[in-house]
């Protein structure tokens, strides 16, 4: 190889070695024993470097690939699409911020520090709790982490989650806690899909770590009782935690607006692409209390000054951390998903006030409006409630319906088990695409009793 | 001479105007008129609006667009952070990062093959790199991956029923690996390092013991050194049924030169946005993988892609520890180091080791005789992906730190290189130069260094006044930490301002 783009230094080995000293590359590795050396190729890709040209013909097959969908798909469980102005895109784009490292040098990094502190304040004012994280990776992991910081707090090991909690987070909660022998136990929702307030009672005790509730739920539905939570958990010494969509608090009552000891959320929804599941952008927050602020993890940025006494940023409460504390730190995290907290930000700043409001409402009528038309085509009710963006129906035999939508071009709902359907209509699904969803639901639609 | 931009730009919070607005949200007022009014019950209302900015799309542009050109990344200049591999990122992976953009993770399998081919292959090209069997990429970062990884040793002896409680970790090692050690819940054992900066091999037998689950070691080490009795290691943990855990921070200087898998390691754990060149985003997002060879590699994180009947479906490890991240890992991620494979090829991999570790050697060359700065430790032994050197001398002699040299270097148009890491290292500044930087770079970098040492033997008080030519000089981190005065958000700005809140006690 004579030349390569990325390797300025190929040409150059000759005078390098030079002023090294050393006749070539190969004393270099002299250290490494002949046993554990690889003598032969690496059998990755192709032996040889692939032009731009050639990598972007490559891509182009892998997109062929994939089916190529008519609308947005009709998809929730974690995370749903919506449409990120072109601003947020060019902005996160800007190499400055990409390219750059965690701001360990503060002096040079004020920019990416105050875009961060932006990024914590605003989602502090959504949420209306007062300290906020500079991102974690995504809700899943953030409630792992969540479940550990309880343990810290009172060294209890049961943690009481909703058995209508979004259940690939759960899953992932239950990784997280193996490792501290953390017990996670699920209260039961009734009939309604909201919490059972009667089986909450019954399950929590003294020797509650942390309760968890979701709003809205896995099934969409809009809890109408969460202070329960914060109730029951004042009443035995554990820690409120509560998962929340940050687009529906443009309408629904915040998180600290309840007293909860901690939020926790994802920023997908506020202009992060669904990247086929990550990166997104986990939120954290607790409310204003040093024993919680103490044991929190992650990184967070805050404001002093400099020795000029001008306004500045710098990470903060960095005694938690890893490299600090190592085994006695707060967490392992290290490497965050800022750069998709940033996205947030802009997303937000363009959103404004109004904006997020009349957004949540937009997201709540066409939901509302697609539920209905369902509906009336012959789906059935699953849970008579109040939801939020995702709903249950029931279509018995939507296996069919679905590969019929598919070859369409259309991507339905998922059914969460047989027969009852998962759908997640947002401000990208039209009138149009809904009314076309439907109609095609309706053409082949079983319905029963 | 390179001066940062200045923009004084104000707080968001601070701008704008009542009214304004950056985005037009679509609103269907024959869906609204439809579905009428009232959305939600009054009892789970908002009772008042947040207290976010109202602006304009340019004012948002201009305010993060001036922010932006208050930060430094490697398309500024070099970034030479020890143990971060902050190596260019070629501008084909923004091609690549629309792979996976529109693709929701619960589509049917049969609608996203092509993506799924993508992270089949990726799992197989990263198990041949490091010699494992298995690879999932179902890990969002290097400290989920080991996260990962110490929790599938935890499962393994608890289903071979043996009573493993401690896990070795290298003196040397990154923080991360005794956190994540203790999160799966290990007590920490710490192995200390011998004059030569390699692992005291008497240290580790002494401390071995049927109580050890594993060691955490990154190989070369955290000094840059291969450890050359990496077999010898490898067959004292095997002997006492213990795993030996591949911390791959450190990969770059010997990718494609020598395996970990080859070594005896048993789990390892990839940085994508280290050695394979995914950006580090301001400190994240990054992507991962986390590996594993023999019978723990049925332990792995989960889903895998697996392939079968010519269709990609997403599977579970038998004995799958379970989910790390919620769904696949960073897939936005993975496809920029799938394309950053692809630009280089098999025989490019290769010459990535060979030429950051050339680069390394040569800034330790233009180094050579620097006053107050030495070698750690101070031996003539090649140094592959980074070097750490301790200014040990010049605080003696002149009073200036490590941290005074870093803010010495930002003056001059570089970021600084890591500082007091590794702990073992009294006023560390630990340099990882990478494969990208051409040797210009390197010479105006070992120029800069010579010069602030020179500086600091004159006239020490002038270093300590750096940086002058940042948008900041140094920041009150007493101030920033301090229970009355520290402010995590605007809004606890906000609320002392109005004597709403008390200290943080």
């Amino acid at each position: 190889m004579l030349y390569h783009p990325w390797l300025p230094n190929l040409s150059q080995v000759r005078e390098m070695l030079q002023e090294i000293g050393v006749e070539s590359i190969e004393q270099l590795f002299s250290d490494i024993p002949p046993d554990v050396r690889l003598k032969r190729e690496l059998r990755v890709a192709e032996k040889e470097p692939l032009s731009e040209y050639q990598i972007s013909l490559l891509l182009g097959q892998v997109i062929s690939m994939n089916q190529k969908l008519k609308y947005p798909p009709f998809l929730g469980g974690g995370a749903c699409p919506h449409y990120i102005p072109h601003a947020v895109k060019s902005i996160i784009g800007r190499s400055e911020f990409y390219t750059s490292y965690t701001p360990y040098q503060p002096e040079v990094s004020q920019g990416l520090l105050q875009a961060l502190f932006e990024y914590q304040s605003m989602i502090a004012e959504l949420l209306e709790m007062e300290v906020v994280n500079a991102s974690m990776y995504d809700w899943g992991s953030t409630l792992g982490e969540a479940a550990l910081m309880s343990y810290r707090l009172n060294g209890r090991r049961r943690i009481l989650v909703p058995k209508a909690a979004n259940r690939y987070r759960l899953e992932v909660l239950k990784t997280w806690a193996r490792g501290r022998g953390l017990i996670v136990q699920e209260y039961d929702y009734d009939a309604k899909g909201r919490i059972d307030l009667g089986d909450l009672e019954r399950k929590v005790d003294r020797d509650v770590s942390m309760i968890y509730v979701e709003q809205p739920n896995y099934f969409g539905v809009l809890e109408d009782s969460v202070e329960a939570v914060v109730d029951a958990t004042r009443k035995v010494g554990a820690i409120s935690a509560i998962g929340v969509k940050p687009v529906s608090l443009g309408i629904l009552k915040p998180p600290g607006e309840y007293g909860f000891d901690i939020a926790i959320g994802d920023a997908q929804e506020l202009g992060i692409p669904l990247n086929f599941g990550g990166p997104y952008a986990g939120i954290f927050a607790v409310r204003w209390d040093a024993r919680l602020v103490r044991q929190m993890p992650g990184r967070i940025v805050g404001m002093t000054t400099d020795v000029e006494g001008r306004e500045a940023f710098t990470l903060i409460l960095q005694t938690r951390e890893q490299f600090a504390r190592r085994e006695k730190a707060t967490s392992n995290i290290t490497t965050n998903e800022s750069l998709m907290a940033i996205a947030a930000a802009i997303m937000l700043a363009l959103l404004g006030p109004v904006g997020i409001k009349e957004l949540a409402e937009e997201i709540l009528s066409r939901s509302r409006y697609a539920y209905r038309k369902i509906l009336k085509e012959g789906g059935g009710v699953v849970f008579d409630s109040d939801f939020y963006e995702e709903f249950l129906v029931s279509i018995p035999n939507y296996e069919t319906i679905h590969s019929n939508l598919l070859s369409n071009g259309i991507h339905g709902g998922r059914e969460l088990e047989k027969g009852v359907v998962q759908f997640c209509v947002t401000e990208v699904h039209t009138k149009r695409m809904i009314d076309e969803l439907v109609s095609r639901i309706g053409e082949s639609i079983v319905v029963t009793g | 001479m390179w001066l940062q931009a200045n923009w004084e730009e104000p707080l968001i919070f601070e701008k704008g105007g009542k009214g304004r607005r950056g985005y037009i949200v679509p609103v269907d007022e024959e869906i609204r008129k439809e579905v009428g009014d009232p959305l939600v019950p009054e009892k789970l209302r908002r009772s008042k609006n947040a207290e976010i900015p109202e602006l304009s799309e340019q004012e948002v542009v201009r305010h993060f667009t001036r922010l932006s050109q208050m930060s430094f990344g490697v398309d500024q200049g070099m970034v030479p952070l020890g143990s971060c591999t902050m190596k260019y990122n070629p501008k084909v992976e923004e091609i690549a990062s629309s792979l996976a953009e529109s693709l929701h993770p619960l589509q049917d399998e049969a609608s996203v093959q092509g993506i799924m081919w993508v992270l089949y292959q990726m799992q197989d090209w990263l198990a041949e790199i490091t010699g494992m069997d298995l690879c999932s990429l179902q890990v969002p970062a290097g400290s989920a991956g080991e996260l990962a990884g110490v929790l599938m040793i935890r499962k393994y002896n608890a289903e071979k029923g043996r009573t493993k409680d401690e896990m070795l970790v290298a003196d040397t090692a990154h923080g991360t690996n005794p956190a994540s050690a203790s999160m799966a819940g290990f007590k920490v054992i710490y192995i200390r390092s011998n004059n030569e900066g390699l692992v005291d091999l008497n240290a580790l037998r002494s401390s071995l013991s049927d109580r050890t689950a594993g060691f955490m070691l990154t190989n070369p080490n955290t000094l840059g050194l291969f450890e050359a009795n990496i077999l010898e290691i490898s067959k004292a943990m095997h002997e006492k049924d213990a795993l030996l855990y591949y911390d791959g921070a450190n990969l770059n200087g010997i990718l494609g030169i020598a395996r970990p898998g080859d070594m005896g390691f048993d789990v390892v754990h990839l940085n994508l946005h280290k050695t394979f060149a995914v950006p580090h985003g301001g400190g994240g997002p990054g992507a991962a993988a986390i590996c594993a060879k023999g019978e723990i590699a049925n332990y792995l994180p989960g889903p895998l892609v697996k392939l079968g009947k010519g269709q990609y479906r997403f599977e579970s490890p038998p004995k799958s520890i379970g989910r790390i991240s919620t769904f696949y890992g960073n897939v936005g991620n993975i496809v920029r180091s799938y394309a950053y494979i692809l630009g280089l090829g098999s025989s490019g991999l290769k010459k990535v080791a060979e030429l950051s570790t050339l680069g390394t050697n040569y800034l330790i060359a233009k180094l050579r005789g620097i006053q107050g700065l030495r070698l750690y430790p101070d031996n003539e032994k090649p140094r592959k992906h980074e070097v750490v050197y301790t200014g040990r001398e010049m605080v003696k002699e002149t009073g200036v730190t490590a941290e005074d040299v870093a803010k010495a270097i930002l003056d001059r148009g570089f970021y600084a290189p890591t500082i007091y890491f590794p702990p073992v290292v009294e006023e560390a500044v630990m340099i990882e130069p990478t494969e990208t930087e051409p040797k210009e770079v390197l010479d105006a970098f070992a120029t800069a260094l010579r010069e602030i040492s020179a500086k600091a033997y004159s006239d020490p008080e002038e270093i300590k006044k750096s940086p002058l030519r940042t948008a900041r000089r140094r920041v009150d981190l007493a101030k920033a930490n301090h229970p009355s005065t520290v402010t995590p958000t605007y809004r606890v700005k906000r609320l002392r301002e109005s004597g709403n809140i008390s200290a943080l006690v």
